[in-house]
């Protein structure tokens, strides 16, 4: 049901009642280590290629989704993925193992919470039974398309982010057991001219900023709504600006615990990864591992998550256009929460 | 909607920061860029290249007998394959983050760039991946060294100094 401008509220609430993460080498030493499914100690995962290392990591997060909700792919109606590759490969070849009706989706980062917030839609409206949503991303398959190529030696500056290795499934049903699905807030492409791809983090915060507040508005509620407000990848530089940001705009937003999986999922002063990490996989991997396991667990009770994401490509940027961002946020209910 | 609490809040403005003013906030919040520590590694690592080249050149000529004009070829031809094994080894980039220009000016940085554009793109075939993909960024390098050295060359040629 459409609350303001751009907020779906869902009365049949869907459960996320499934989820697998599958990351690489260098999130598998990072700090949430212990919430990842599984874990890559190879960044070619013994493939051919970096593409086909992406493809496995984004099969083998649906497939473990699936064997945890004990279902098989023909029980789902749905599937819509996404990932920051040309023409959105990944996801095509991951669609055609799980051969059921799918829609690619792309929205860079920000791809994890656009397509779970279809797929919730979907499941709400009664289109659907079970859909699944999933997302990835690929270090070296991204730099090798959107930067240079993975061993060239160009110095990073202290603004740029790490593109996280790491796929991320999730099974939405209004059947079974999981935290829910209250609500969606749909973005609005922002762009405030920034035009350097090694400071995406700045270039994304008011596109983040921007839907928080539609949020709150469509859906009158305040940060004290809940426990976490997480952004999904604005890192470093970009996160203290959407604070900022949110304060300036009378947001009361520091009476929250207000993070960003970008800061989350490196050791940030121990891993050489500059502002933090970014990527379509990076809030994905997040929402599905530390945050649907802390809220199964009761140890959060409802968490905003706004997947941030930088539309930009690498002719855009080249040809020295800004960057068009946008961000889509998910309201996520723990279990058994009133 | 209707289990959830009635409650009035008010609704949060949105004050429509222009670009500019947003770019010129944006600037502020950058973390400041280590200018003179990069300046100084450049220099050092960059230099101590060059020493080792050097110091290749001197081998050359004292175990192979060549002058320092005959030795500058194998020179130049061994850093280069000592940037190629580093670059394959998967060496090179961690090392280029720290060094920045130091490693990226040398002989060095140029095979690098080649090297590293050509394991890249192997996965698309000899030809159209590694053959077509392997100058994409030392392409660059070889024209506008090329229109330098043309211009160079017409400079010299009109002021009358050096050439035959």
């Amino acid at each position: 049901m459409l609350r303001g401008q751009q907020s779906w509220w869902f009365e049949k609430a869907p459960k996320i009642i499934s989820t697998a993460t599958i990351v690489g080498p260098l999130e598998g030493l990072g700090p949430l280590a212990d919430t990842f499914d599984v874990i890559h100690p190879e960044l070619d995962m013994n493939e051919k290629t970096w593409e086909k290392a992406e493809r496995l990591m984004l099969n083998q997060a649906t497939q473990k989704a699936l064997t945890k909700a004990n279902l098989d792919s023909s029980d789902l109606q749905i599937y819509v993925g996404g990932d920051l590759l040309n023409q959105i490969i990944t996801n095509s070849f991951v669609a055609r193992e799980l051969a059921i009706p799918y829609l690619g989706v792309f929205g860079a980062c920000s791809t994890s919470m656009e397509s779970l917030a279809i797929v919730a839609q979907l499941v709400s409206s009664g289109a659907v039974k079970y859909g699944m949503a999933a997302t990835s991303s690929h270090n070296a398959t991204a730099e090798k398309q959107f930067r240079y190529p993975t061993e060239y030696g160009a110095q990073k500056p202290p603004t740029a982010q790490n593109t996280i290795t790491g796929s991320g499934a999730a099974i939405v049903s209004l059947q079974g057991k999981g935290p829910s699905i209250e609500a969606a807030t749909i973005g609005k492409v922002i762009d405030l001219g920034i035009t350097d791809p090694f400071n995406m983090g700045a270039a994304m915060a008011p596109a983040a900023v921007d839907t928080i507040i539609a949020h709150f508005n469509d859906l009158n509620r305040t940060p004290l709504d809940y426990d976490l407000i997480i952004t999904g990848d604005l890192a470093s530089v970009g996160h203290p600006i959407a604070k900022e940001l949110l304060l300036k705009e009378g947001v009361p937003i520091n009476q929250t615990c207000f993070d960003d999986c970008g800061l989350r999922i490196y050791d940030i002063e121990q891993q050489d990864v500059q502002a933090g990490g970014s990527g379509a996989g990076c809030s994905a991997v997040i929402t599905y591992g530390q945050i649907v396991q802390q809220l199964t667990e009761g140890k959060l009770k409802r968490v905003l998550m706004v997947a941030t994401g930088a539309l930009m490509s690498p002719i855009s940027f080249q040809q020295g256009d800004t960057i068009p961002c946008i961000a889509h946020a998910v309201a996520l209910k723990g279990m058994g929460v009133e | 909607m209707s289990k959830q609490k009635k409650k009035t809040v008010t609704k949060y403005s949105k004050s429509n920061m222009s670009s500019t003013e947003y770019q010129s906030f944006a600037k502020t919040q950058e973390p400041p860029r280590t200018v003179l520590k990069n300046c100084l590694m450049a220099f050092l690592i960059g230099g101590a290249i060059c020493t080792l080249g050097q110091g290749v050149t001197e081998l050359y000529m004292h175990f192979f007998k060549m002058t320092s004009e005959e030795a500058s070829n194998p020179t130049v031809a061994t850093l280069i394959l000592v940037s190629v094994i580093l670059t394959s080894l998967g060496v090179y980039d961690k090392f280029a983050q720290i060094a920045g220009a130091g490693s990226a000016v040398p002989v060095t940085g140029f095979a690098n760039s080649m090297a590293s554009a050509a394991i890249e793109h192997r996965a698309e075939g000899l030809v159209l991946g590694t053959g077509s993909n392997m100058f994409k960024l030392a392409g660059s390098v070889i024209v506008f060294g090329t229109v330098a050295a043309f211009i160079v060359g017409i400079a010299y040629i009109v002021l009358g100094i050096g050439g035959h």
